[in-house]
């Protein structure tokens, strides 16, 4: 039973003053991702019937290295700012939302990084 | 976690079936949740039969025709009886929609069921507890601000700045959309819902008003704004035919506006 009054339970703790730059970013992302997956789409066609100098060649070469780190790293970024809307529509309790914030962040960022970082190691000749 | 399942004493039994009396014409059956907190116990769906021929074209006039000749607990609220009030706002046949304003041969077959608003605490029958839904409204702050010391006369607007309100100022706050909004059911709470967003943008775009900044601030928020995902069931349930969407997506390009 609580005595707040109806007012001062629907202005809550108040305004965050924020939100418009996730909304823009996550539609950035979006935007970004329609060429890209294109693109994609396209490398996957030219890759398949590669062998692996061939494609590996084809990844070093700097268009093609920047463009599939982009694709990635935008995509993850994409993933982890939506499943962030997504756990702060369906989780209430502090803690849960706390730890499914922070893994869901920690998941996409180490998935992102090790494919960033193989990309670049095939690009820079380690392969 | 969002909760899926009703709680034990809110889930809902079978109930009474109510006839219609010997010499009745064709029936329809009407299916009604009944809930009365005194009794203790958990609601139930009652049923009537009822010859729609012995009373109005509307659900409403069902429902006012099983109060007076079957059922006198039956509970609900209503006033105009013609889609100014809002008041008799309740699920009809699986959508939210104004009793007075459904026609019972608009709803497909011979059962009809009919709630509460979903998803707000049930004080009777169908009348449900609509408290925060009219507090989310106060705190809009749905009046004129200004700073300008008054004119003489009137605050003047132009037509065409008039025109902006169209869509908007025929609201009736009747909840049918913020309680048919996802959104709004799983965190009403902190989402301010599509009824309360529409408002908000009918003083922000109002030209007369001298707050527009600050009342995009109150709303910058990643809950009271942008719990909306653009579901559109408000826009789809809307009785005026509003569309409280479109309201929230001006609002977030507004907001966009701001910064670029």
């Amino acid at each position: 039973m609580s005595f707040r009054t109806p007012l001062s339970q629907a202005r809550g703790l108040g305004s965050a003053k924020h939100g418009v730059g996730h909304w823009v970013s996550e539609r950035v992302a979006a935007i970004a991702l329609v060429p890209l997956v294109l693109w994609a789409v396209y490398s996957v066609l030219v890759l398949a019937p590669l062998d692996y100098y061939a494609a590996a060649a084809w990844v070093s070469d700097p268009l093609n290295a920047t463009l599939t780190i982009l694709t990635i790293a935008i995509s993850f970024m994409h993933m982890q700012s939506g499943v962030r809307v997504i756990i702060e529509d369906y989780i209430y309790s502090h803690f849960n939302k706390a730890a499914a914030l922070l893994l869901n962040l920690f998941v996409s960022g180490l998935a992102g990084a090790l494919a960033v970082m193989s990309i670049l190691k095939v690009a820079l000749g380690g392969a | 976690m969002v909760q899926l399942r009703l709680p034990k004493n809110s889930r809902v039994t079978g109930g009474k079936h109510h006839p219609a009396p010997a010499g009745s014409g064709k029936t329809k059956t009407f299916k009604i949740y009944r809930y009365d907190p005194d009794s203790g116990q958990n609601p139930r769906w009652d049923t009537y039969d009822v010859d729609p021929t012995q009373c109005g074209p509307m659900i409403l006039d069902i429902l006012i025709h099983i109060k007076s000749t079957v059922d006198p607990t039956l509970t609900f609220r209503r006033s105009c009886r013609e889609g100014i009030c809002g008041s008799c706002a309740m699920v009809i046949d699986g959508r939210n929609a104004l009793a007075c304003l459904q026609g019972h041969d608009d709803c497909k077959g011979d059962k009809i069921s009919i709630g509460p608003l979903p998803h707000m605490p049930v004080v009777k029958d169908l009348v449900p507890d609509l408290t925060l839904f009219y507090a989310q409204y106060a705190s809009i702050e749905p009046w004129l601000h200004t700073e300008t010391p008054e004119p003489r006369t009137e605050w003047k607007q132009s037509p065409k700045d008039r025109e902006k309100l169209d869509g908007l100022y025929e609201c009736i706050l009747c909840a049918c959309c913020s309680t048919s909004c996802p959104s709004y059911w799983w965190n009403q709470e902190k989402y301010l819902g599509p009824a309360a967003l529409l408002h908000a943008y009918r003083w922000i775009i109002d030209s007369r008003d001298e707050a527009t900044g600050a009342r995009l601030d109150e709303l910058e928020d990643p809950f009271k704004l942008y719990r909306c995902h653009t579901i559109m069931n408000c826009a789809q349930v809307c009785p005026k035919g509003l569309n409280p969407a479109k309201a929230i997506a001006e609002i977030k390009i507004m907001l966009v506006d701001r910064v670029v």
